[in-house]
């Protein structure tokens, strides 16, 4: 009975049930069919939805007010940029990675400055100079599709029995930010500001540097999603980042981790962005027309939400 | 009614009680048309307490309230005390900043109604302005927000005064001078003059005694949630208004003074700091193994010392220096000092997590022996460390932040006036623990608001006004000196 309980009191849990739901829900629709490959596809687009959400994750733990709005355009600007320099040249791949991040850091530091030097709330900040982000790679790509260094596009895209290399490769990465959330001074001071800001300070805690650390984080994970999803998808293009400006904020609140800061999930984040790409696949299959999947999706997020949420106003 | 006089407002016998505190303790009040009352207590003396229940935003535990020689006793609310005229001038102002001078005057009279209400507004609150601060320099289409702190405080009194279609007949003035400077503050107590020789009636609370006797036909003095002096106010002098606010402290044996003898050596400090403000050489330093109190009245200055220290330990300060790791201990447990999410165990650990790192990560195993030392050596009652932090009372929080400092590796402890709402018991038991920690070489910078808790100190310092007024050794420190620096008259 307390094990069931303890079980229960784990709010990341009903993201994993909801995609589950979701796809049992879908393979009885088609009878059975074709339920692995939708799971393998599953798992390649929610590794891409992880890696920003862990980003974002970090991001709305630091408290109210707190999120990225430039995940998107960084991810277009480090796609076009590593693309580029990466020139198809496999020899290039390395290099281009570091173009990525180097992208990302640059995005990150120039979000924090806007917040702390000229007192922008992070939601206008990063909205802002996501257009400036998002400029820069119309400016730098003129919108050109560069192909991807066959290496980078046969790494993005392997399989080993049937699951995504990427996704365990993101897996890890999950992992490791699980043990820097919750064992690392950084970690920890992340989630005091988050619960309260002026305590943190009190207690010690440099909150603007590690404010400052922590949206830096976030825009460089950007940056590696762009620069993997650019070889995945076989090259970088001035729309790829559109989807994610939704989704990371989603996979981070259905995943559980509240948007009143101070307390992350990071187990979440892979039951919601699988949920999230089953629901569309599974609106799909049921060929509704695009207006209805809209509302449907909608209304599917908001039940999680409510339902996760309400399990937890109640302990 | 008995008397030449009737009585606007009479209390018999009210008592208000928190939790455990008794705020009111039987108070009687007459307030009478054409008298101004002058109201004095040293902090938590009940005051502010019995101003809300005037005004009807308090209802009181016992005792009944009459106005006018109506009993009001259970049905007293705000609406109530406005329609029998009587008018309350908060310490904490209640404009709302994003109105304009004429709008907010509106909000308190609903019968200006219909075309040309905000310039009929306008004209009421400015004529009113003019009347009582000439030469204010304030227009009726200015933004609150805009205002500066004594022009918001000069639109919030005029306010009070302007009449609609109720008759004012008794304002409450509480700290009405706190941000004017002299001269306009003395046009405020020339208007009050005025406003009761025509028959009108108010209370006043000030902490600046020279207004009180200048201003009052009658003074009240409270303490301890009573009333423990009634007298005109010519029978009153500075000294003898002080003296009836504080318990009059017993001269000291030459022994026990003896033993209080200061312990300052010469040396290094390890902190200094003075305010900006501060015009001459005055400044707070603290010696080693030393517990250095800061006294004086709630809210002036002490705070934002005590902030100063701790963060110039972060960065350069021109004002504050210290020479160790510092660590505080938050008052405003709430806002200043709980992770509400977090356990009893991880609260305490934050202040030392740097400690218990083994290469990059958190070793659990001494987070979890950190706390349950503390749990032994400070006696935080609960079945167990890892248990929510808001599953304790407030008093066992308040172990777990003392706790928090401590436990970590600061040498200099800052504390803000940390023993609020702690019970007495809990309090003994920390004034033991900081005594032993000084004695082991810990310095202390104790801000405090209660008398009792200055007599732990060994040197305490006297704010007013942002600045340090008063330097006293443990062996100088009476009640009578702290009193007499906290209210000596502004230059």
């Amino acid at each position: 009975m307390t094990m069931l309980r303890r079980i229960a009191d784990k709010p990341w849990l009903w993201s994993f049930v909801a995609a589950f739901a979701t796809w049992l829900a879908t393979i009885a629709f088609t009878g059975g069919q074709g339920g692995e490959q939708l799971l393998t596809a599953a798992f390649t687009f929610a590794t891409f939805f992880v890696i920003v959400g862990i980003g974002q994750m970090f991001v709305i733990t630091l408290g109210p007010g707190n999120v990225d709005l430039s995940i998107p355009a960084t991810i277009t600007l480090a796609g076009s940029v590593a693309m580029k320099v990466a020139d198809t040249q496999d020899s290039m791949i390395l290099l281009s990675l570091v173009a990525a991040l180097a992208c990302g850091l640059a995005v990150g530091v120039f979000n924090y400055a806007l917040i702390l030097i000229l007192r922008i709330p992070p939601i206008i900040a990063t909205l802002s100079s996501s257009f400036v982000v998002l400029s820069t790679a119309i400016a730098y790509g003129r919108g050109l599709r560069i192909k991807p260094p066959p290496m980078l596009a046969d790494f993005t895209t392997a399989q080993v029995a049937g699951v995504p290399v990427l996704a365990i490769c993101v897996a890890f990465l999950a992992a490791v930010m699980g043990v820097v959330l919750h064992r690392t001074v950084y970690g920890r001071s992340v989630i005091a500001i988050g619960q309260n800001q002026r305590a943190a300070a009190l207690a010690g805690i440099k909150v603007e540097r590690i404010r400052f650390m922590t949206y830096v984080l976030s825009a460089m994970l950007a940056a590696l999603c762009g620069y993997l999803f650019s070889g995945f998808s076989g090259g970088s293009s001035l729309s790829m980042g559109e989807q994610y400006l939704l989704a990371s904020i989603a996979v981070v609140v259905i995943g559980g981790t509240s948007v009143a800061g101070g307390n992350a999930n990071l187990p979440g984040l892979w039951g919601a962005a699988l949920f999230l790409f089953l629901v569309q696949s599974m609106l799909n299959t049921y060929q509704l027309s695009a207006g209805l999947r809209y509302l449907a999706t909608g209304l599917i997020i908001i039940a999680v939400i409510v339902l996760a949420g309400g399990e937890k106003a109640r302990r | 009614m008995n008397g030449k006089t009737e009585a606007i407002v009479r209390l018999d016998g009210v008592e208000k009680s928190f939790g455990a505190v008794h705020a009111l303790a039987g108070v009687d009040l007459v307030c009478r048309a054409g008298e101004c009352v002058g109201l004095v207590g040293h902090n938590g003396a009940g005051k502010s307490t019995l101003m809300h229940v005037l005004a009807g935003t308090l209802a009181p535990d016992r005792g009944t309230i009459t106005v006018e020689a109506d009993n009001l006793t259970g049905s007293y609310s705000v609406s109530l005390a406005q329609q029998r005229g009587i008018r309350c001038v908060f310490q904490e102002l209640s404009l709302c900043p994003n109105l304009t001078v004429a709008e907010n005057a509106h909000v308190f009279h609903g019968s200006l109604r219909g075309w040309g209400w905000r310039k009929r507004s306008g004209e009421l609150i400015i004529r009113k302005l003019d009347e009582i601060f000439p030469g204010h320099g304030i227009k009726a289409g200015d933004n609150v927000g805009d205002l500066s702190i004594a022009r918001r405080q000069m639109v919030e009194i005029a306010r009070a005064f302007t009449v609609t279609d109720i008759p004012v007949k008794l304002v409450i003035l509480d700290e009405p001078t706190s941000s004017l400077d002299a001269v306009v503050a003395g046009q405020l107590l020339d208007f009050v003059r005025r406003f009761v020789a025509a028959g009108g009636s108010c209370i006043l609370i000030s902490h600046l005694l020279g207004e009180i006797l200048k201003a009052s036909d009658r003074i009240i003095v409270m303490r301890d949630g009573k009333v423990v002096a009634e007298r005109p106010a010519r029978e009153f002098t500075r000294d003898s208004l002080v003296a009836a606010m504080g318990s009059v402290a017993k001269a000291l044996s030459a022994e026990d003074a003896a033993k209080l003898a200061s312990k300052r050596h010469t040396g290094e400090p390890m902190a200094r700091a003075r305010s900006g403000r501060q015009g001459d050489e005055k400044e707070l330093r603290a010696y080693r193994g030393e517990v250095v109190g800061l006294a004086g009245l709630g809210g002036q200055g002490q705070t934002e010392i005590l902030r100063s220290l701790f963060f110039s330990a972060q960065r350069r300060n021109r004002n504050a220096s210290v020479a160790a790791p510092v660590a505080l201990v938050a008052g405003d447990r709430q806002n200043d000092g709980i992770f509400p999410l977090w356990s009893i165990g991880r609260n305490i650990g934050i202040g030392s997590i740097r400690r218990m790192l083994k290469g990059w990560l958190i070793d659990p195993a001494r987070e979890d022996e950190m706390a349950e030392n503390w749990r032994k050596r400070i006696a935080i009652r609960t079945p167990d460390m890892k248990n929510n932090i808001l599953s304790l009372s407030g008093g066992n929080q308040q172990k777990a932040l003392f706790a928090r400092a401590l436990g970590s590796d600061a040498k200099i402890v800052l504390m803000d006036d940390p023993m609020r709402g702690v019970d007495i018991g809990t309090k003994q038991e920390v004034y033991g623990i900081i005594r032993a920690e000084a004695e082991s070489g810990r310095t202390f910078i104790w801000y405090t608001t209660e008398m009792d808790e200055l007599k732990n100190c060994d040197h305490v310092y006297v704010f007013r006004n942002g600045c340090i007024v008063a330097d006293l050794a443990r062996d100088e420190l009476t009640e009578e000196k702290v009193l007499h620096s906290s209210f000596a008259e502004a230059l």
